[in-house]
C-alpha cells in the first residue's frame, strides 16, 4: 500500500516538473541562452536609497528588454539576467564583489557602482580583468581617464564645477562664496575643486574652503568659520544624508544666504531628512523630469507605473547605462567582451532619459546639465547648462 | 578673531564634548568594575538613538517619557548582554571578553540593520522645539540654540546623577569597592552580579541618553553611527583615566575642545581642517606618552 503511494507521488511529482518547468520560460521567445550583466551598488552603507534606485532601474530595463525577447546576438535571442551585488558604499567591498563578479559569475559587463569613491577602484578592477564597465552616476575624471574598458552616462565634474560657478555669479551675483565638502571622499573632494577654480576664474573670491571626514555629523565649527567670513553663497558638494545636517547647523549658526549644491543631492530622501530647512535651495544635476523628451517621459510613466515614484537621476542615468550596453552588444553581435567595449567605444550619439549625449575620447559623455530648485517640498526644474557649442537638449 | 567667534566656538564645543563625555562615561564605568573595554557599548549607544524614534514616532511620546523610556530599556539590553555575553567569560582570559564584545557589537550593528534596513532616519522635527525656530538665545553674532542647551546641560545633570550615584549611596560604594579588589567584595556580603548588573544598567542608559541627544543634535541615524563614535569616545575615556568617571567627563571635553578649536584656529597658522584628527589624536597621544594612566587614572601594581 505505502509502496503503491510512494510511486503515485513520484510520478505526480515527475509530471508537475514537465509542466512547470517549460511554463515559466517566455512564452514566445525562443531563448538559447543568457547574457548576465553585474549590477554594483550601495544597497547598505551610507545613501541606501542610491542603491535602491539603481535595482529597481536596472530591473525595469531587463524586464523590457526580455519582454522584447531579449538581446539578438548573431541571429539568436538571450535572455538578459543581472547579478546585483552590495558594495556597501565601501571601496574596499565595491573591488571585492566587482572581482567575484568577473571571475565568478563570468558576466558580460557591469553597470556600477554609482558613488566615485567605490566607481574609481572598482573600474580599476573593471580595466585590469578587461570587462566593459558603465557607471552611470560617477561623475569624477579618474573613474574613466586612461581606462579604455570603463565608460559612463553622466557628465564630469569639471564641467559641473564651471555650471555651478556661473550659476552662482548669475543668479545671486556672487562676489565670495566657501565651500564644505568631504575631503575623505573622491566626489565631494574633486568638485570642490574643480568649483573653487572656476569660481576663482570668474572673479569671485573663495573665503572659505572647509573639510571635514565622511561620517562626521557635526559641522559647527567650520561653519562658524565660514560664516565668520561672510560668505554671498556657501557651496557643499554632499549626499543627502549629510546635506540636511550642513543645512539646519548652518541656519542655527545664523546664516541666511544661499546654499548651494551638486548632483548628490538629487535623492528624494534628502526632501524627507531635510524638510522645510531646504526649501529655496538650489542645485545642479542631470535630468530634470519637468523637461523631459519623448523618450524621457516614457521612461518616467514606466517608472511611476511600477514603482509609484517618480525616478532619480540615479534611476534615469542606470537606465540609460543600461541601454547603452544593450546596444553596445547588439552593435558588437558577439558574446565577447572586447567586441562590447569595442561598440561602447564607437558609439557616437546617444538619445537616452537623461538627454542628448555625445562622446569624447576618453569615453566620457558630452551633454547638459540642470539647475533643479527646491520648492514645496519637491525638486523643481529651474535651468540648464550645456557646453558651449553643443545641441541643446529637444525639450518639447 | 573677536570674542563672538570663541564664544560661538566655545558652545559648539561643549556641545560636542558633553556628548563624547556621555558615552564614555559608560566605557570608564565598567572597567572601572570588570577591567573590560565594553567595544560594544558604542552600539549600545545606537541602540539607544533608535529607541528615540521608536519612542517619538510609533508611541508618539513627547521627549522626556521617550528619553526615559530609552534610557530603561537600553540599560535593560546592556544588562542582558553583560549576563550573555560577559558573566561566562569572568574567569577567562581578558582578550575573550574584548573579542567577545567587539562581536556583540557586530551583532547589534547588523542586527538593527536587518530590523530597520539601511536607510537613514530623524526624529520627527516637533520633538523637542514646540515651534519651528529654536528659541535659544543669540547675542552678538553667538548663537546657541535651545537643543545645545538641552544637550549640555543635561549632560552634566546625568554626570552629577551619576556621581553622586557612586560617591554617595551603598550602591556606589559597592562599585568602588568591586573596582578595588573583586574578591574581597563578596565577602562583605555584597553580591558581585547586581553590582555587575547595577554597572552596565547605568552605563548603558547613559549611552542611551547620549544616543537621543546626538539624535537631536544631530537627526540623522544610521545603524553604524555607534562605530566612530564608539571610537572616539573610548579614546577619550582612556585619556582622561578609564576607570574614572571624572576622567571621562573630562576626556570627552578635552576631545570635543580640541577638535572644534583646532578648526577654528587651525587656519591662522596655515593648518586647514582636513589636518583636525590628525593633530586631535596626535595631542591626545602626547597627554598619554607624557602620563600613560590618563588624566585621572591611578596605575594598578600587579603583584609578582
Amino acid at each position: 500500500m505505502s509502496k503503491r503511494f510512494t510511486i503515485l507521488i513520484l510520478s505526480l511529482a515527475v509530471v508537475a516538473a514537465a509542466f512547470g518547468g517549460p511554463a515559466l520560460a517566455q512564452d514566445d521567445c525562443d531563448f538559447v541562452g543568457e547574457i548576465y550583466l553585474g549590477v554594483i551598488a550601495p544597497l547598505t552603507g551610507d545613501i541606501p536609497k542610491v542603491g535602491q534606485d539603481t535595482v529597481e532601474a536596472a530591473q525595469m530595463a531587463v524586464d523590457e528588454i526580455n519582454a522584447a525577447c531579449g538581446l539578438e546576438v548573431d541571429g539568436e535571442s538571450y535572455e538578459v539576467i543581472i547579478v546585483v551585488e552590495d558594495n556597501e558604499s565601501k571601496a574596499e567591498s565595491s573591488v571585492a564583489v566587482a572581482t567575484r563578479l568577473i571571475v565568478e559569475e563570468d558576466v558580460l559587463g557591469i553597470i556600477g557602482p554609482q558613488a566615485s569613491k567605490q566607481a574609481v577602484p572598482t573600474g580599476q578592477v573593471a580595466n585590469d580583468r578587461e570587462t566593459p564597465m558603465i557607471s552611470p552616476w560617477s561623475t569624477n575624471p579618474d573613474t574613466t581617464f586612461d581606462r579604455p574598458w570603463v565608460f559612463r552616462a553622466a557628465f564630469l565634474d569639471p564641467f559641473q564645477g564651471p555650471v555651478v560657478a556661473s550659476f552662482v555669479q548669475n543668479e545671486f551675483g556672487a562676489e565670495t562664496a566657501a565651500v564644505l565638502y568631504d575631503v575623505g571622499s573622491d566626489y565631494p573632494k574633486g568638485l570642490a575643486e574643480n568649483f573653487r577654480d572656476a569660481a576663482t576664474a570668474n572673479g569671485i573670491e573663495v573665503v572659505g574652503f572647509e573639510t571635514f571626514t565622511t561620517g562626521d555629523t557635526d559641522f559647527s565649527s567650520q561653519l562658524t568659520n565660514i560664516i565668520a567670513d561672510s560668505p554671498d553663497v556657501i557651496f557643499t558638494p554632499q549626499y543627502y544624508n549629510e546635506v540636511p545636517l550642513i543645512v539646519q547647523q548652518a541656519r542655527e549658526l545664523g546664516y541666511e544666504g544661499p546654499i548651494v549644491g551638486s548632483d548628490s543631492w538629487g535623492t528624494a530622501d534628502l526632501l524627507d531628512l531635510c524638510g522645510e530647512a531646504c526649501n529655496g535651495l538650489f542645485f545642479s544635476t542631470h535630468y530634470a523630469p519637468d523637461i523631459a523628451t519623448e523618450v524621457g517621459q516614457t521612461f518616467i510613466s514606466a517608472y511611476e507605473e511600477r514603482y509609484n515614484a517618480t525616478p532619480s537621476d540615479v534611476a534615469a542615468l542606470t537606465y540609460d547605462a543600461f541601454q547603452m550596453m544593450f546596444m553596445a552588444i547588439e552593435n558588437a553581435n558577439s558574446l565577447d567582451k572586447a567586441d562590447v567595449r569595442d561598440a561602447l567605444a564607437n558609439i557616437e550619439l546617444f538619445e537616452g532619459v537623461t538627454g542628448v549625449m555625445s562622446f569624447d575620447e576618453q569615453g566620457d559623455p558630452i551633454k547638459c546639465a540642470v539647475i533643479i530648485q527646491i520648492q514645496d517640498g519637491a525638486f523643481t526644474y529651474y535651468d540648464s547648462a550645456c557646453p558651449a557649442g553643443f545641441p541643446p537638449e529637444t525639450a518639447e | 578673531m573677536d570674542l563672538s567667534f570663541f564664544f560661538q566656538q566655545f558652545i559648539n564645543a561643549l556641545q560636542l564634548g558633553s556628548l563624547y563625555a556621555l558615552i564614555a562615561l559608560g566605557y570608564s564605568m565598567v572597567y572601572g568594575v570588570l577591567l573590560l573595554i565594553n567595544f560594544a557599548h558604542g552600539d549600545i549607544f545606537m541602540v539607544g538613538a533608535f529607541l528615540g524614534v521608536t519612542g517619538s514616532m510609533v508611541l508618539n511620546l513627547p521627549f522626556v517619557p521617550t528619553l526615559l523610556l530609552a534610557m530603561l530599556v537600553t540599560g535593560l539590553l546592556g544588562v542582558t548582554i553583560e549576563r550573555v555575553a560577559y558573566k561566562p567569560l569572568r574567569q577567562a582570559s581578558r582578550l575573550s571578553a574584548v573579542i567577545t564584545a567587539l562581536g556583540v557589537g557586530l551583532l547589534l550593528e547588523n542586527g538593527m540593520l536587518a530590523l530597520t534596513g539601511a536607510d537613514p532616519r530623524s526624529y520627527p522635527a516637533e520633538f523637542i522645539v514646540t515651534d519651528s525656530t529654536p528659541f535659544g538665545l543669540s547675542f552678538d553674532s553667538v548663537s546657541i540654540t535651545n537643543v545645545k542647551i538641552l544637550v549640555i546641560a543635561l549632560a552634566f545633570v546625568l554626570f552629577l546623577g551619576l556621581y553622586t550615584i557612586v560617591q554617595r549611596t551603598k550602591w556606589g560604594m559597592a562599585m568602588r569597592a568591586i573596582s578595588y579588589d573583586k574578591f574581597a567584595v563578596p565577602l562583605m556580603g555584597v553580591s558581585q552580579d547586581q553590582i555587575i548588573s547595577l554597572t552596565f544598567l547605568l552605563g548603558a542608559g547613559l549611552a542611551a541618553a547620549g544616543g537621543i541627544l546626538w539624535g537631536v543634535a544631530f537627526p540623522v541615524l544610521n545603524p553604524y553611527m555607534g562605530m566612530r563614535i564608539g571610537w572616539k569616545a573610548f579614546i577619550a575615556a582612556v585619556v582622561g583615566g578609564i576607570g574614572d568617571i571624572r576622567g571621562a567627563m573630562v576626556g570627552g571635553l578635552l576631545l570635543g575642545f580640541i577638535e572644534i578649536y583646532v578648526v577654528a584656529y587651525g587656519k591662522n597658522i596655515g593648518v586647514s581642517s582636513t589636518w583636525r584628527d590628525p593633530i586631535a589624536f596626535g595631542l591626545l597621544l602626547l597627554i598619554l606618552v607624557v602620563r600613560p594612566t590618563g588624566l585621572f587614572g591611578v596605575a594598578r601594581r600587579q603583584k609578582v
